[in-house]
């Protein structure tokens, strides 16, 4: 069971500030096929730009940022937490 | 007429209305104030900012504030040093310091919070708080207290124990964070995220926020005779800063009040964390670095948010990047301490010891004329700089243990770069 935390940015388009999903063992880029699946196109026209991850879009898996870990190929194990954020703040 | 149009995003260009959002909906990128230049330009005159107040209000017209209710502890309109000792130092024929130490919380920090406080009472939020190094979290302390708003405020729990103290005194709720700066920002941002009648100054009100530096080109020009300099140096952490002296000196030609802005913009970040000056360096992309440790805590930003707008900046303007090392961002305080007066914190050293690199480097010609952004009070950094000085001797107060110190040892008047009379 992986839980993932939307930004409220996300909202016009999840309509929630989080999802369950049942994956089990997996990577970023599995649970992110998944909530494309879930959520739609608007969904990836927000996250992704041409497979890759936005610019502005942060990614963490438990607090971790993917760019520090294998980028979407970083492992996500059942019981973890992902929050997808802004990369807009700070400074 | 109002002056703000709304909000723009800066990567697709969608427009949303002057509230509280720092996000594009549509493609997650950063949102900027959008004005309205016809009404600002009509509004707009020297003769107005000259008999204005003596802070960062005197432009209010280029800030993005509705009412006149305004949060002023008197942020900004510091003295722009002829910096002649430092400049024959380092062999620059006019070189000036903007010197920010001298702000109400001793950083340029206040000017960005006054503009983003004031905001937030336009909002009648119900707290605010930010996400800070140090800096930014006695700014936001003391505007929340003359605003009389809770606030709320992260930072990593690593930085200096004098910026502690000064924003306890203040009486906002401090949460220390472990991990960087960076982990200590996403926890904001979340709690942000979660209470929307909050206001965090560089999270979700962050577009007018930011705005609150460009007070500094707009400052620089005025005290130069509303002329642009030739080259500038900021320090960086997020970017931001030196965003928005660049757009602020392209405003002031916008609306007339300089003939012309070409200014050079470089940056200077500590080499133990420098994705900025690294990407400009290598001209590749702004990568995030996870793990460092330098001096600078104020610039320890892993991840920054303007790291590729700053990047481009720089080198669309001809500018390049430094990245000096902790031991000459310690001599660079020093080096401006004792040839200009001025007693700044690591980040102040890193942007002298960066402007030292770019001379050397050829970046910066000899002729130019430089402004050199020093952002930060040294007094906040004691423990740091305690570690680079020598305790005093110790003497009973007699005359003859003071003649007993040999002359050398006292010889702390010694010049390090020759006198300039009538400075």
């Amino acid at each position: 069971m992986v839980k993932v935390r939307f930004s409220s940015a996300l909202s016009n388009v999840t309509h929630s500030r989080e999802t369950i999903l049942e994956v089990g063992n997996t990577t970023v880029k599995t649970v992110l096929e998944k909530l494309v699946q879930q959520f739609g196109p608007d969904f990836e026209k927000r996250i992704l730009d041409k497979g890759e991850v936005r610019r502005f879009v942060n990614l963490y898996v438990n607090g971790e940022d993917i760019r520090h870990l294998s980028g979407l190929d970083s492992p996500v194990k059942d019981s973890d937490e992902i929050s997808i954020l802004p990369a807009v703040s700070g400074g | 007429m109002s002056r703000v149009i709304g909000l723009k995003c800066r990567e697709c260009g969608a427009q949303y209305p002057a509230i509280i959002q720092n996000t594009c909906y549509e493609c997650f990128g950063p949102l900027e104030v959008n004005y309205d230049w016809d009404v600002i330009s009509d509004q707009i005159d020297k003769k107005k900012i000259e008999a204005g107040p003596k802070s960062i209000w005197r432009y209010a017209d280029l800030l993005p504030l509705e009412s006149e209710k305004r949060i002023d502890l008197g942020a900004g309109f510091n003295k722009l040093h002829h910096a002649q000792r430092l400049g024959a130092a380092l062999g620059l024929d006019q070189l000036y310091i903007l010197d920010e130490s001298v702000n109400p919380t001793n950083s340029f920090k206040d000017r960005v919070t006054s503009v983003a406080i004031s905001k937030a009472i336009e909002f009648n939020v119900k707290a605010v708080g930010c996400a800070s190094t140090g800096n930014l979290a006695a700014a936001v302390g003391a505007h929340a207290a003359k605003a009389g708003l809770p606030a709320y405020i992260f930072i990593p729990a690593t930085i200096e124990l004098g910026k502690i103290v000064q924003m306890l005194v203040y009486g906002p709720n401090v949460i220390a964070v472990e991990g960087t700066y960076d982990d200590a920002n996403r926890l904001a941002s979340e709690v942000a995220d979660s209470h929307p009648d909050w206001a965090f100054v560089n999270i979700n009100i962050r577009p007018y926020y930011t705005e609150g530096s460009k007070t500094l080109a707009y400052e620089t020009a005025e005290q130069l005779n509303w002329q642009t300099p030739d080259h500038i140096v900021a320090p960086m952490a997020s970017g931001a800063l030196l965003c928005a002296i660049s757009r602020g000196f392209n405003e002031l030609e916008q609306v007339g009040l300089v003939d012309i802005s070409n200014v050079k913009i470089s940056g200077s970040q500590p080499l133990n964390c420098s994705p900025i000056s690294s990407a400009v360096q290598k001209n590749g992309e702004v990568i995030p670095v996870r793990n460092f440790e330098t001096v600078a805590h104020s610039l320890a930003i892993g991840n920054p948010a303007d790291g590729y707008y700053a990047k481009k900046t720089i080198l669309d303007s001809g500018g390049f990047a430094a990245t000096p090392t902790d031991t000459e961002i310690i001599e660079a305080i020093h080096l401006l301490a004792r040839t200009e007066g001025i007693f700044t914190e690591p980040a102040g050293g890193t942007t002298v010891a960066g402007l030292k690199k770019l001379v050397e480097s050829g970046h910066i010609q000899h002729d130019e004329r430089v402004v050199v952004y020093v952002t930060g009070n040294g007094l906040k950094a004691q423990d740091t700089l305690l570690k680079s000085l020598q305790r005093p001797p110790v003497i009973k107060p007699m005359l003859g243990e003071f003649e007993r110190l040999s002359a050398p040892k006292l010889d702390i008047h010694k010049q390090q770069v020759a006198p300039i009379i009538n400075s």
